[in-house]
């Protein structure tokens, strides 16, 4: 026992070298391994209050292109409303409160990462404004991420511009998808893969928007158009770059999709898969 | 004894400030970050205790890995320098430097300079290596820990001579 204690005693100074980077080294390689993983995030009183303290300030260089692209927004919305001809399409308002499918919540980019391979954003809404993990970010442009932390106040979001995240998306004039990925090199462009090469017509300056598959962003919201088409001979699968929409470097306002049948969704999968 | 850490505890959060509000918005070209807060590692007193050193290098790591959603990077990394800092102090200052009194604060020497430039590099290679955590990065990661290793270099002088105790 006495030799024990010497031994501690005496490399006390390394076993606490050890110690800490064993934290550190397990922190590290949890947040690049698994999804939604992170123990320490951005997401919380005292990172997020810095945040949005600095934000404060930040914004007010901004004003200015914020109302323009507000208004550019608003413009585009007013044409749809005056130009739709066909009462036929229009879908139906549900006006019972609680029923309507997909609630769209606003929020605000307080702190913006883009430099790394995973990268993530901060917004200033968590789970009191009702945000929950796995909702979808867009903006008036186009897609931004997916929500994975939520704090009482805060949320971090997975950026589009990170390796590990993985979007299903389609072209808006045939209805071959695929999936968007980041290769983790230029900010302007994601990259679409496994589709197929059957889907010959690809051309470049197709739009690329969100498939029907994943029920985090709803159909046909934009991510980008075709920017150029790699074939890869050895696999029957292109590799298309797609230019984004969104400059990501320059984000303000955000929306967050809240898709109420998610979860009856993803129960139906679930159990159909125990039932197998 | 107690002005010195007052000094070190207002030099930690000084310097996180700064490293949030301001350093982390810079990026040149997309991937030249300069990371000065390391600083505070370089300047910690050199006969002073070492596990406070280590602990506070962690939790300054840490509360960076928070604010950059970056998992432990920043705090592996910054007890790495935290444990290399004696073999850096030795490299450049000669086998007998707890002898003498060390200062870096003042004229840059060319051992402060070489003492500085080692120890930025060392950190910023395990920062980048462990951020991109995949070897098909290894050029980007190389690129990184250069240009980023001169940025904050400079960084670090101007902020020590800014920072210089006035002497009359």
């Amino acid at each position: 026992m006495q030799q024990i204690f010497n031994f501690i005693f005496k490399n006390s100074y390394r076993l606490l070298f050890l110690l800490l980077l064993i934290i550190g080294l397990t922190l590290t390689i949890q947040a690049h391994s698994f999804h939604k993983s992170k123990v320490i995030s951005s997401a919380n009183f005292l990172t997020g209050g810095v945040y949005a303290t600095l934000n404060d300030i930040d914004e007010y260089f901004s004003l200015r292109s914020r109302n323009e692209a507000l208004a550019v927004e608003n413009a585009r919305l007013k044409s749809l409303l005056f130009n739709q001809i066909d009462t036929v399409t229009l879908s139906k308002t549900d006006t019972i409160p609680g029923v309507k499918k997909v609630d769209v919540l606003v929020s605000k980019v307080i702190h913006n990462n883009y430099n790394s391979t995973e990268n993530y954003l901060t917004i200033n809404s968590g789970s009191n404004q009702g945000i929950q993990t796995d909702m979808g970010v867009i903006n008036d442009l186009g897609i931004v991420g997916i929500v994975e932390k939520v704090s009482p106040r805060y949320a971090t979001v997975l950026s589009v511009l990170n390796v590990k995240s993985r979007i299903n998306a389609k072209f808006k004039k045939s209805n071959h998808f695929g999936s968007i990925e980041w290769n983790g090199k230029n900010t302007g462009f994601v990259q679409l893969i496994d589709v197929p090469r059957l889907a010959s017509s690809v051309r470049k300056g197709d739009t690329v928007v969100t498939g029907a598959q994943s029920r985090i962003f709803p159909e046909n919201i934009n991510i980008g158009t075709v920017h150029k088409i790699y074939i890869d001979n050895k696999t029957n699968y292109y590799t298309i770059d797609v230019k984004l929409f969104n400059d990501m470097t320059n984000l303000g306002h955000v929306y967050i999709i809240k898709d109420h049948e998610r979860e009856e969704l993803l129960q139906l999968e679930k159990e159909t898969k125990e039932n197998e | 004894m107690s002005s010195a850490v007052f000094i070190n505890i207002a030099r930690f959060i000084l310097l996180l400030l700064l490293q949030v509000a301001v350093f982390n918005k810079m990026d040149f070209l997309g991937y030249i970050n300069p990371f000065p807060y390391i600083l505070f590692i370089l300047l910690y007193p050199v006969n002073g205790n070492k596990y406070g050193l280590l602990l506070s290098s962690f939790l300054l790591g840490i509360i960076m890995d928070m604010f950059c959603n970056s998992g432990g990077v920043h705090a592996t990394a910054a007890i790495t320098l935290a444990a290399l800092r004696p073999t850096f102090f030795k490299f450049s200052f000669g086998v007998s430097y707890e002898y003498q009194t060390i200062k870096l604060i003042g004229k840059i020497t060319p051992e402060r300079f070489s003492f500085i430039a080692i120890s930025v590099l060392s950190h910023h290679f395990v920062l980048f290596l462990l951020e991109a955590f995949r070897l098909s990065f290894f050029i980007q990661v190389i690129l990184r820990t250069l240009f980023s290793t001169l940025f904050t270099i400079l960084l670090c002088i101007l902020l020590i001579y800014l920072f210089k105790p006035s002497r009359r």
